[in-house]
């Protein structure tokens, strides 16, 4: 056996390097994919900032080039929100925009002329990149070198993915995917070193983290429950104390030096987990230590009287936060986070995280569409995890598991999921695949020779070990040692049971026990074929993805006719038309969803923006626009607001414009001025907009707004996307003026008139028309308002 | 009704000139006299051109070398080019030869008036005539009135003239011609004899009218032409050696014409394209050397989809449309960029200079530059630039950097107001280059990655552990 294996270092080593470099290369391209698939977007439409958040982040990253970091974190934006302005500084995640700030200098610094723009629309590609080998670490912990590589080909082109990180995607997530994958991978490789230089890093990778997306609270939840689980099935280890303890220590406070989270990183109930774990992992580590020092008896007794005394105290701890926690109206917890908790919650109390279509919960295709096979090999990947059961793999189990209760109740949690569905679709392909290549590995000298096969099988197993880094070799090696040792027992009961009711599974158990049984080679040879037939559904589904479904930058909409692509491109036209035309300082009044791009590409104030931090503001906004025009000119006129843009798909069919959103306007608005009532705009329970609709409904200044003169453009006024003829054709603006309408008419922007002018018009009208009524309320108003001039 | 007051003001002004007139003893040189002069202005775009045919003679006893010409301080501000030359021969076989023209300072002119002096080639002896022929571009001289339209009305303006010439010298016989863009001439001030047929005006034959003498018209026409201005261009010209010319255009275009009033509605605009918006513009057209290639539009927010390049052996002509229709007083900005190959316009002079020769104004159609900065960007150990330019314009020298450069690109800025059309005449800018500096790049790069490997190598061959374990 030594002989042997002294005969075989000198092949392995050889081999070792051929695969070392072969791995590099293999993750070269893999960067170079998760690169490039998301290019289709800049090939097909430009190189442009895509949606509505990231242009918020292209202009904070603006603002943050030309001047200074210091500026940045001072920085009181009064282009919205007007007139309350927002403190940028303290209330954004800087992860990104410094991020990308960085990286701009850096260029700049080398003389690389590249505009900010530029950058920001390319962060997300270059994170993925990053992203994917840090699955490929990940993975590695968890399952080896194989399984690593497989995991991150896998997640550089998961669709979930590359939805959030196309080039010009350029928002949070983009870079805290790679955070949150590289913070779990410092963690388990803590898990498996007990090293301090990683439990560092490991806190400096979750501060990172927690500077780009709210969704840290994911990991300091998701961590503490692995660390609870690791004590309770017994597998407390002083590797475990150092992987959890620096982290909180180090983290919180880390956490709490960014300025949106501050004080919340030791307050809100979000990192409460975190905390109690801390407390019990030291409390373990107390009752290892004495269980040490004592004799078994002694230890009994010591045991006895501390668990009495300890659960007395801790009862009344526990009494008194509960009362603490409870007396805070949420409960100590953010709505966001509470609808997690309870998926029903949003609905019942906020509309406006209600409304948000990234907040409802996914349907099933949209998790065929988003991890496409990775959904069925999951579950292989979760069974290969328990053979054999590690620290890490059970990580990762637990990772795969809290993800998709989370996914299930927002579809924008999708992308928690998509690397842990990586990680273990890439365990279950790397298992498959080995399992498979054994067996013909083992069959095909069979066929030729009989003899010889068991010894040609320990050399790539004994090859495939020394591939790891190598002080992780010898923790990694001893670990499943003592893995081995105590698990045998409880394994196998586990085992007969899957074995029973796998089948498919069976005979990778068998094999890893017993070298003896192998499947039959004609049976592995399909079984590899049809992997790979698998695998390559995956691929082509992902490049359709990326090319056809996540491309589109949702300011410019392409459709392809008899006659060749058209472009519509009236977001940027209106945009272009108000940044130009109209005065700086000038208020524009658009429902939220327009808020930051009217902020960054047209430079004017906004009441409202994406950013929903006030529900009163925009149910204002909300009131207004369900209003009849001369309460909403009101309400905008005391806003100081000058232009209102509303959306109108009605002449191309655009389907996602400001009537379909109206509800939601109505309801918002609904819940802060009780005058607005939902079913006034419903006709028995339906939303409709043609001659049947409401009478609100037709009177107010949404309804106005978006159908001015729309029946002069086809003499009947046929709205393409709800296909029907519109309930009020000639609509006369008394409060409002069109300044401009695009092209295509989806953005039509009006102007208040000045109340001078509407006086005059109103008293001319009530003389003319002799509306006692309406000339009555008039005048009255008139006499209201006078203090004011 | 509202045209009163301001003909009031004209009419006012009329009276003063009259005065001033009377006050001023001709004080100009007696000797040189003009038998005949003819001016034929062009009205039909928005900058005014103006022929003026002089016949010069020499009536004193002394030879004359120069021909003063005259123009009121309003007018002067707004010539954007002047330039005289002398025609010799006959009919078919007239040939032009260009003169300098000066602007020069003589005291006691009445009126401010600005005094621009033509050098002739030989002196003119007593008694001898020449024909001079003068073309001068005014911008900014049709003033929109009514200033303020809505999207129905049509675009009216004034242009504001003498119908007398304004001289320094004694004028015999002179006529004055002003063609209009169409028929719809709402008023003009009669100096009789004043003579109006279709499109064109005509003041005179006045005869021996004295020098400075003075006889305002105002002429009240529609004008739907786009009033296109760029209020700002700069174009950055990149020379590489490698092989290509970079171009990029930064544009701040503004309609000039009558400002647009109230109402924006899509509908009219677009059912009834012949009524609606007739002073306003969609298109422009700028004109591009041949062999354009890479080119891009666009602008702060993006890409803007509507252009159309066509190419051919001669020219290429880039169609643009601006985000929006613009409508007076509506403003727009955007980016113009292409690549050129270099061999097209840079040379070798016979000295071992580099010179790059390339065109100086804005290439779109009939437009005015009010400010107009040409940089070109030479490569990066390139010295001793020097730039020559048909026309007087500011120049200085700065530095830039871009693409991994050390000691930065010598750029050559030129600055000139008032740009229009006519100043699309080749420039030169001289400059001496080693083609040594084009490795620099490269090879700083070569040893930048060998560096990097080295560093690599060298660390994996230390143990930089404190312990042996």
């Amino acid at each position: 056996m030594v002989s042997a294996s002294e005969e075989t270092t000198k092949g392995s080593t050889l081999r070792n390097a051929f695969g070392g470099v072969l791995g590099f290369f293999i993750l070269l391209l893999i960067g170079i994919l998760a690169f490039s698939i998301r290019l289709f977007s800049v090939i097909k439409y430009e190189s442009v900032i895509h949606e509505f958040d990231p242009y918020f982040n292209y202009r904070v990253t603006q603002f943050l080039t030309k001047n200074g970091i210091y500026d940045f974190w001072n920085w009181f934006d009064d282009r919205t929100w007007y007139p309350l302005g927002r403190v940028i500084g303290g209330t954004v995640y800087p992860g990104l925009t410094l991020t990308a700030g960085t990286l701009w200098w850096f260029l700049n610094s080398l003389n690389i002329p590249l505009s900010v723009e530029t950058v920001c629309v390319f962060t997300a590609p270059i994170f993925s990149a990053f992203a994917a080998w840090a699955t490929y670490l990940l993975t590695k912990e968890v399952k080896g070198i194989g399984a690593g590589i497989t995991a991150a080909g896998l997640l550089a082109m998961v669709p979930s993915y590359i939805s959030r990180s196309v080039a010009g995607s350029y928002d949070n997530e983009a870079v805290a995917i790679f955070a949150l994958i590289f913070t779990f991978y410092l963690y388990l490789k803590t898990l498996n070193t007990g090293s301090l230089f990683y439990a560092t890093l490991n806190a400096l990778s979750y501060f990172y983290m927690v500077c780009s997306w709210g969704g840290y609270t994911f990991i300091i939840n998701l961590i503490p429950m692995h660390v609870l689980l690791c004590i309770v099935t017994g597998r407390y280890s002083s590797r475990l104390y150092i992987a959890y303890a620096p982290l909180v220590v180090l983290g919180t406070l880390l956490a709490a030096l960014v300025p949106v989270v501050g004080f919340n990183a030791v307050m809100t109930s979000e990192h409460f987990a975190s905390f109690l774990v801390f407390i019990i992992i030291h409390v373990v580590a107390l009752v290892y230590y004495i269980k040490g020092i004592l004799s078994p008896k002694m230890f009994k007794v010591a045991m006895t009287l501390v668990v009495t005394i300890g659960l007395a105290v801790f009862c009344a701890f526990i009494a008194v936060l509960v009362a603490l926690v409870a007396s805070s109206p949420t409960k100590g917890w953010s709505g966001r986070s509470l609808s997690l908790l309870d998926p029903t919650y949003a609905s019942k109390y906020i509309p406006i995280i209600a409304s948000v279509s990234e907040h409802q919960p996914p349907t099933w295709p949209s998790y065929f569409m988003d991890i496409n096979v990775l959904a069925f090999l999951v579950p292989a990947g979760i069974i290969a995890c328990f053979l054999p059961l590690s620290d890490a793999s059970s990580f990762a189990v637990l990772y795969i598991v809290t993800s998709a209760y989370f996914s299930g109740v927002m579809v924008r949690l999708m992308l928690v999921l998509a690397p842990a569905a990586c990680i273990l679709s890439g365990i279950a392909l790397s298992e498959a695949f080995d399992v498979f290549t054994r067996s013909i590995k083992f069959q095909l000298p069979k066929a030729l020779r009989t003899t010889d096969s068991s010894a040609g099988d320990t050399n790539p197993e004994s090859a495939a070990l020394p591939n790891d880094v190598k002080p992780e070799k010898h923790s990694s090696s001893d670990k499943t040692e003592d893995n081995l040792k105590e698990r045998p027992s409880k394994k196998n009961r586990k085992k007969e049971k899957e074995i029973i009711e796998k089948v498919a599974v069976k005979p990778k158990h068998e094999k890893k026990k017993k070298k003896l049984l192998v499947l039959p080679l004609e049976a592995s040879v399909v079984a590899i074929l049809l992997l790979i037939i698998l695998g390559g559904f995956y691929v082509v589904h992902c490049v359709w993805a990326a090319a056809e479904a996540y491309s589109a930058p949702s300011i410019v909409l392409t459709s392809h006719s008899h006659d060749g692509l058209h472009v519509f491109d009236d977001f940027r036209e209106a945009y272009a038309w108000l940044r130009h035309n109209t005065e700086v300082d000038d208020k524009v009044a658009s429902w939220w969803d327009y808020g930051y791009q009217t902020t960054a590409m047209a430079n004017r104030t906004v009441i409202v923006d994406n950013n929903t931090w006030n529900n009163t503001h925009i149910a204002t906004v909300g009131t207004a626009m369900s209003s009849p025009e001369k309460q909403a000119w009101e309400i905008f006129d005391s806003l100081d607001v000058k232009y209102v843009l509303v959306v109108f798909g009605g002449l191309v069919g655009y389907p996602s414009d400001d009537i379909n959103k109206f509800l939601w306007m109505v309801r918002i608005g609904g819940g802060v001025f009780p005058h607005i009532k939902e079913p006034d705009y419903l006709r028995d329970g339906q939303y409709r907009i043609d001659s049947q609709a409401t009478p609100t409904m037709l009177n107010c200044l949404m309804y106005k707004l978006s159908y001015y003169r729309f029946v002069e453009t086809d003499g009947k006024g046929f709205d393409r996307v709800r296909r029907t003829e519109i309930g009020r054709k000639y609509i006369k603006l008394t409060h409002f003026e069109e300044v401009f309408t695009t092209h295509h008419w989806m953005v039509r922007i009006y102007k208040l008139k000045p109340p001078k002018n509407r006086i005059k018009g109103k008293s001319k009208k009530s003389k003319s028309s002799s509306k006692g009524n309406t000339g009555g309320s008039s005048r009255g108003g008139t006499a209201k308002r006078s203090p004011w001039h | 009704m509202e045209a009163l007051p301001s003909l009031r003001r004209a009419l006012v002004l009329l009276l003063l000139s009259f005065v001033a007139i009377l006050d001023v003893s001709s004080s100009s040189s007696p000797d040189v006299v003009i038998l005949n002069a003819e001016r034929r202005i062009d009205l039909t775009s928005p900058i005014v051109r103006a022929y003026l045919s002089l016949k010069v003679q020499n009536a004193g006893t002394s030879e004359a070398s120069e021909v003063l010409l005259a123009f009121p301080p309003t007018q002067a501000k707004r010539i954007a080019l002047l330039k005289a030359s002398i025609v010799e021969g006959k009919r078919k076989k007239k040939t032009y030869t260009p003169l300098s023209v000066n602007a020069i300072e003589l005291p006691d002119i009445p009126n401010g008036a600005k005094l621009f002096s033509v050098s002739l080639l030989n002196p003119l002896k007593a008694g001898e005539t020449v024909l001079v022929e003068v073309l001068y571009i005014l911008t900014h001289s049709l003033e929109p009135f009514p200033t303020e339209i809505s999207q129905s009305e049509s675009q009216f303006v004034y242009f504001r003239d003498s119908a007398i010439l304004l001289s320094p010298h004694h004028i015999k016989e002179q006529t004055t011609y002003l063609k209009t863009p169409n028929n719809k001439v709402e008023s003009f001030t009669r100096v009789d004899p004043t003579n109006r047929v279709g499109a064109e005006l005509r003041y005179g034959g006045y005869e021996d009218r004295a020098p400075y003498s003075f006889s305002p018209i105002i002429v009240h026409f529609e004008n739907n032409n786009p009033f296109a201005v760029v209020e700002e261009l700069v174009r950055e010209i990149e020379i590489s050696h490698w092989g290509s010319i970079q171009i990029t255009e930064h544009y701040e275009l503004v309609h000039a014409g009558a400002r647009h009033k109230g109402v924006f509605s899509r509908v009219e605009y677009q059912s009834r394209p012949s009524i609606s918006g007739i002073s306003s513009f969609r298109h422009l057209l700028a004109k591009l050397p041949p062999r354009v290639h890479s080119v891009y539009y666009r602008d702060e927010i993006g890409n803007i989809s509507t252009s159309h390049l066509r190419v051919d052996n001669q020219k290429s002509e880039l169609e643009i449309e601006p985000r929006y229709p613009l409508f007076g007083g509506w403003k727009s900005t955007f980016t113009i960029g292409y690549k050129l190959p270099l061999e097209d316009f840079l040379f070798e002079s016979a000295d071992g200079r580099r010179y790059l020769n390339y065109s100086f104004g804005c290439p779109l159609f009939e437009t005015t530059v009010n400010k107009l900065t040409v940089k070109v960007v030479l490569p990066e150990g390139s010295s001793e630039p020097s730039a020559f330019v048909p026309f007087p314009v500011e120049q200085h020298v700065e530095t830039s950097y871009s693409y991994l450069d050390v000691v930065g690109r010598t750029v050559v800025a030129l600055d000139k107001k008032n740009v229009v059309p006519e100043h699309n005449s080749f420039f030169q800018v001289y400059y001496n280059f080693s083609p040594i500096s084009m490795l620099a790049e490269p090879l700083m790069l070569v040893s930048a990655f060998f560096l990097v490997f080295t560093t690599y190598i060298a660390y994996l061959h230390m143990d930089l552990s404190l312990s042996k374990s």
